[in-house]
């Protein structure tokens, strides 16, 4: 007895799931994370650079909101990581992981700047614009359909597979740039006058309005279509599915062409209507970024896009600081970081409670 | 060996509650050395919850455990380890890719790690007891008997000198099974204590020294197997009849509805779990299916719903309106709607099969409903005022009809399941266990339902584990024993003794319907 | 050929590193995406490290051992705590591990060039520390220059494979943390604590991931920081993949991603666009072995069962 009884130790808590909070206690547990991880940074950044915080906080706003050029910056950036993001949703939503969508968007925006610098002088303008969407949708599908493929068929890891044909369209893009750049520069001269058209004399603003569409449209399509119905009860339980007669795989299948095709309508805007040429870094990362901003989001389109805000706003204003403090711009990504772990740590606190032993009985 | 000393474990006056159901009540239980003793009794009878105790997984609220005649506490599974109490689980905790050698030293301390000297010795126990078996092939190209054998390999070399057995013969055959007890009782000559859960009652009175009977969660008695027979151990089991009030009215134009032909069914372990099942739903009537749990009840319904692949036999199933016949063996759950066959399923597992939990009820409704019409978008209206009506019909407790289901009670939870199956207006309509876990409001709640389904014409197929719900409401009770029927019986005239010796038979018996 | 064979390896050993740091933290269940994040960080910690000792002892007063050793420790501790921050997030706050892995690449990529921006970024007096070699090797012609030329690092990263093969494969603890990568639960009432496991695993494992940051600029760059450290560490990731989970397997798939990573410089005849399909070789190799493994559904080379997922006892 006393042999057993010497190696009972009492846990000091216990961790217990919770019922889920009202939303304004789920909002105020975020925003105390975001408020926590601003200070922290602050503390950070001070300790780093020995420079006064709300100075470097000004300059972040500043940078963001400083003049109307920034702030159109800013709405583009934002529209083309909310892009990547509404591309990478459905898949989450069914819990595929498809950590491939920087590979997508690459490869739809080869496709663009293909039939660009091959056709833009050989067809009429409208006749091109509308080869240019249909290759980078198509790219960007046949990017996504290959893991979903053989997700479907055979099971296989398909966050490996998606995250490995990242690099395939990385370096097929290098392998583009050394073949048709005749300079040997590897750097495509841009070619805007192939670009998408120009709204009103903002170049960015119908990217703009195009991500603004397809924010709606996602969202109506998966809250309200009958496909966003079965994309909702494949993720939630496989079971259900096939209790209710749902083809799993057909969904999958289905599903990632959605994801693949918004994807390579990200690179068609990225390429077409941004920079008008190609590079490996075009995606700039944001095919991962846009994982967080899904997830953080609870794969909500609406509230992606502030989620997006935020990430973009911390990008924007990191930048103005290096420039202004002549510190590293790598300090927009440590912030960025810290910020992001207190945003996805504070998840816990919305599903769990932890809960102090009262008796050891309790105990395991 | 001198009696005084002989107990290995007692267990006196163990009580255990969850929330406010009791699983034991004043359970005394003593299992002496070189002794195997079976425990018998139904589902829910607090069989596991008691072993789990023993075993470290829960503790007792009140009462005491003896070990070797000293009071001991046993908190955790080490625990019980150190006490030299092993438990072999129904479902088997192994680490599929390692061989069986590494899944047995899995955990082990204070030894210096030589997986070829472990494997001697482990060689050297099997050989003792008569086990054969390759240690080094991995757990997943062994057979599910070969996976038992490691687990009580993996008991009996960590030093257990009491060993637990939850239900070891439910997943054997009957070769296996002698062989298994064979090694029993060799591990019984050599001193050890064996506590054998079981149902089948042939095995208790082949296998065991002495039987404890336990009747919801209560204990009954303990008996010398030499004196007890299948009707005294089944009488013990089952108890008085007790009188439910459920009314049941006679069934009126029966036709048959469903016509199940020999069907045969294996699980993804290659165990066959339906054997050559025949029976007949008719309308108008509720069909019971009484058994011990995991003797095919699940994959029986699965297989009428199109859920499981038959390797033989035939679902018929004949319509009321057109005449026509139509079969459907391995049939997609879309397909069988598309005949136009109207069969509703309340699966066992509601969160899990039947419902989605994160979603609304509302949402639910869904789930049946959603494909219907041309249009690309959900239509939310049909689905928000059978939500409602549900809600109002069935007293559903909840905030609104967006509430995730997951945050329901267990009967409300029931309720809207329930509820959805029969608002297809079903001309079949199956369900398992439908009032598991619900209170006596709830339960009679549904009972209504079903009753209610069965005066409207639908053949009703009621699965059930309480054998005087199952008497008081349904008009004919199939029994399920090892995936096989082994009689149906008129409800109104069977009795629980017959049931329960029904549901404890492992030969295939005369079907007296 | 013989220097296209010498520089394979040297490159090989870099992912040889990385990639054994993710192999045993894989083996614990954890899928850490932040592996080149974790790399970069061990890289500029080793270097900054470098940095700040020259500068304390000035040019007279280094001494070659502490000059590998000191670097060699601080790419350890740094990136180890790279390991904590994602355990922490992940075990103890059990949040989605994909998504704190590619927040961690985020972050240590940003420390890293934080780091270095610090400094002057050619560490070549370091790196000659680290790519000495014995020198009888120069006397054995082409097998002392295989065998016998390279640095310290690149031996440690063979005894540091081998040691991984050897602890995961013949020893208590490697059972157990592999157990805890297949079935938690199983490993968890067998007496194994799931969490301390994962923990250490993942620590020690980002701890020989970051040595490959350090030697991919101190051996194979010769002390020349590049930004592209995280490239690097997404390949380490293929290789896991690509020589399914076993360490000692990824002595030879290393040298052979090293080689398809530099092949096409030293071949003659080739365009220069080639170069770029021979690197993408290493990925699509990678995805054939995924999908041929899963089409075969062998059990001997699948991810481990329980690989991305969290294990919380309660769920059970």
């Amino acid at each position: 007895m006393a042999k057993a009884e010497n190696k009972t130790r009492s846990p000091l808590f216990h961790i217990v799931k919770r019922e889920p909070l009202p939303w304004y206690g789920a909002l105020g547990v975020r925003a105390g994370a975001i408020v926590i991880a601003l200070l922290l940074s602050a503390v950070v950044i001070m300790l780093l650079t020995q420079k006064n915080p709300i100075e470097i906080y000004k300059a972040m706003f500043e940078g963001a909101f400083g003049s109307s050029n920034r702030i159109w910056n800013l709405l583009q950036q934002l529209s083309m990581l909310l892009c990547v993001s509404l591309a990478v949703t459905p898949a989450f939503k069914m819990k595929f992981w498809n950590i491939g969508a920087e590979g997508q968007v690459l490869v739809g925006g080869l496709a663009t700047v293909s039939v660009m610098m091959f056709f833009g002088d050989k067809m009429s303008l409208p006749v091109l614009l509308i080869t240019m969407i249909a290759a980078s949708i198509f790219a960007g599908i046949i990017w996504a359909l290959l893991p979903a493929v053989a997700k479907a068929l055979w099971n296989t890891n398909e966050t490996l597979f998606t995250l490995m044909m990242n690099y395939v369209a990385i370096q097929l893009i290098a392998y583009f740039l050394k073949k048709f750049v005749k300079s040997g520069s590897g750097v495509l001269t841009p070619m805007p006058e192939y670009g998408l058209p120009i709204l009103a004399d903002k170049p960015y603003l119908l990217n703009i309005i195009i991500v603004a569409v397809l924010t709606i449209m996602v969202y109506i399509y998966l809250k309200y279509s009958k496909q966003g119905y079965e994309i909702s009860v494949v993720g939630e339980s496989e079971n259900t599915a096939k209790y209710i007669g749902i083809n799993v795989k057909k969904v999958i299948i289905r599903t990632l062409i959605i994801s693949g095709a918004l994807c390579g309508i990200a690179g068609l805007l990225l390429v077409g209507g941004t920079d008008h040429t190609i590079s490996t870094t075009t995606a700039g990362g944001r095919g991962f970024t846009a994982i967080m901003v899904s997830w953080l989001a609870k794969f909500n389109p609406i509230v992606m896009v502030l989620t997006s805000f935020i990430i973009v706003f911390l990008e924007r204003g990191a930048e103005q600081v290096s420039s202004q403090f002549r510190i590293s711009s790598s300090i927009s990504d440590i912030v960025t970081g810290i910020i992001l772990f207190f945003i996805i740590g504070c998840e816990f606190f919305l599903q769990y409670k932890i809960v102090f032993s009262k008796h050891r009985k309790e105990n395991e | 060996m001198n009696s005084s000393n002989n107990i290995a474990l007692e267990c006196r006056n163990i009580t255990k509650t969850f929330g406010s159901v009791v699983a034991n009540k004043n359970v005394n239980l003593s299992v002496k050395k070189g002794e195997i003793l079976s425990i018998l009794g139904e589902n829910g009878s607090g069989k596991t919850t008691l072993m789990n105790m023993i075993s470290g997984i829960y503790f007792p609220d009140e009462g005491s455990i003896l070990v070797d005649g000293k009071e001991v506490t046993i908190r955790s599974p080490k625990d019980a380890f150190d006490l030299k109490i092993g438990m072999i689980h129904q479902h088997f905790k192994l680490v599929d890719v390692f061989s069986g050698t590494e899944n047995i030293v899995l955990g082990m301390r204070n030894k210096k790690f030589n997986i070829k000297k472990a494997y001697q010795e482990i060689k050297e126990t099997c050989d003792k007891y008569g086990f054969e078996i390759d240690l080094n092939k991995k757990i997943y190209d062994l057979s599910v008997s070969e996976k038992q054998t490691i687990e009580i390999v993996k008991v009996i070399y960590k030093g257990a000198d009491i060993l637990i057995l939850d239900e070891p013969t439910a997943v054997l055959t009957p070769q296996e099974i002698t062989k298994l007890f064979n090694v029993l009782r060799k591990m019984r000559d050599d001193g050890k204590a064996i506590i054998i859960i079981t149902h089948k009652l042939n095995e208790v009175l082949e296998i065991s020294d002495r039987v404890s009977v336990l009747r919801k969660g209560e204990y009954i008695g303990t008996v010398e197997t030499k004196n007890a027979t299948e009707q005294s151990l089944t009488e013990m089991m089952v108890g008085e009849k007790i009188s439910l009030d459920i009314e049941r009215s006679e069934p009126k134009n029966s036709v048959d509805r469903l016509i199940v032909k020999g069907v045969d069914c294996f699980n993804s372990d290659g165990i066959k779990v339906l054997d050559d099942i025949s029976f007949t739903a008719k309308s108008g009537e509720i069909l019971g299916i009484a058994g011990i749990s995991g003797s095919g009840q699940r994959e029986l319904l699965e297989a009428i719903a199109g859920l499981q692949k038959l390797s033989g036999g035939e679902v018929i199933y004949h319509d009321p309106k057109t005449d026509k016949e139509e079969n459907l063996r391995n049939k997609t759950p879309i397909e069988i709607r598309n005949l136009g066959v109207r069969l509703s399923f309340v699966p066992e597992d509601r969160l899990g099969m039947g419902l989605v939990g994160n979603m609304g009820i509302t949402d639910n409704m869904m789930l049946r409903s959603y494909k219907k019409g041309k249009s690309f978008f959900l239509q939310k209206r049909e689905p928000k005022k059978l939500a409602n009506k549900i809600i109002e019909d069935l007293k559903v407790v909840t905030p609104d009809a967006n509430t995730p289901v997951r945050r329901l009670s267990g009967g409300n939870v029931q309720k809207v399941l329930v509820g959805r199956e029969i608002a297809a207006s079903p001309t079949v309509l199956m369900a398992a266990y439908p009032v598991r876990g619900l209170d006596i409001n709830s339960s009679y709640t549904i009972y209504n339902l079903l009753t209610e389904q069965k005066e409207k014409g639908v053949a009703v197929i009621f699965v059930g584990e309480d054998l005087d719900v199952l008497i008081d409401l349904c008009d004919r009770i199939l029994v399920l024993s090892g995936g096989r029927v082994t009689g149906i019986v008129d409800g109104r005239t069977t009795k629980k003794e017959e049931l329960g010796l029904l549901m404890t038979k492992t030969k295939q018996g005369k079907e007296n319907d | 050929m013989l220097a296209f064979l010498v520089s394979a390896i040297r490159l090989g050993m870099t992912f040889l590193l990385g990639s054994t740091g993710e192999t045993i933290t894989e083996k614990s269940g954890h899928l850490n995406l932040g592996t080149p994040g974790v790399m970069c960080v061990g890289a500029a910690c080793g270097c900054y490290a470098e940095y700040l000792y020259f500068k304390a002892v000035g040019v007279f007063g280094i001494n070659p051992v502490v000059a590998v050793i000191l670097p060699i420790l601080a790419t350890l501790i740094g990136s180890a705590l790279m390991g904590v921050i994602f355990c922490f997030l992940t075990v103890t706050l059990r949040v989605n591990q994909n998504v704190t892995g590619l927040a961690l690449t985020t972050f240590g990529v940003g420390v890293s060039d934080f780091l270095i921006a610090n400094t002057t970024p050619i560490f070549s007096k370091g790196s000659k520390y680290f790519t000495a070699h014995l020198s009888f090797a120069d006397d054995l012609g082409w097998f002392g220059q295989i065998f016998f030329s390279h640095g310290i690092l690149i031996y440690l990263a063979i005894i540091i494979a081998l040691l991984s093969a050897f602890v995961l494969n013949k020893t208590k603890i490697g059972l157990h943390l592999r157990a805890v990568g297949e079935n938690p639960a199983t490993a968890d009432a067998a007496g194994i604590s799931v969490s301390k496991y994962r923990y250490a695993a993942t620590c020690i494992g980002c701890g020989i991931s970051g040595l490959g940051g350090l030697s991919f600029i101190m051996d194979y760059l010769n002390g020349n920081w590049e930004y592209c450290i995280d490239a690097i560490g997404w390949l380490a990731i293929a290789l896991v993949i690509f020589t399914v989970w076993k360490p000692n397997l990824a002595i030879i798939g290393s040298i052979i991603f090293g080689a398809l990573y530099i092949v096409s410089t030293y071949i003659q005849g080739f365009a220069i666009e080639t170069k770029e399909i021979f690197k993408m070789l290493p990925y699509i190799v990678t995805v054939i072995v995924l999908l041929f493994t899963s089409i075969r559904d062998s059990k001997n080379s699948q991810p481990p069962q329980s690989l991305g997922l969290n294990y919380f006892r309660e769920e059970r």
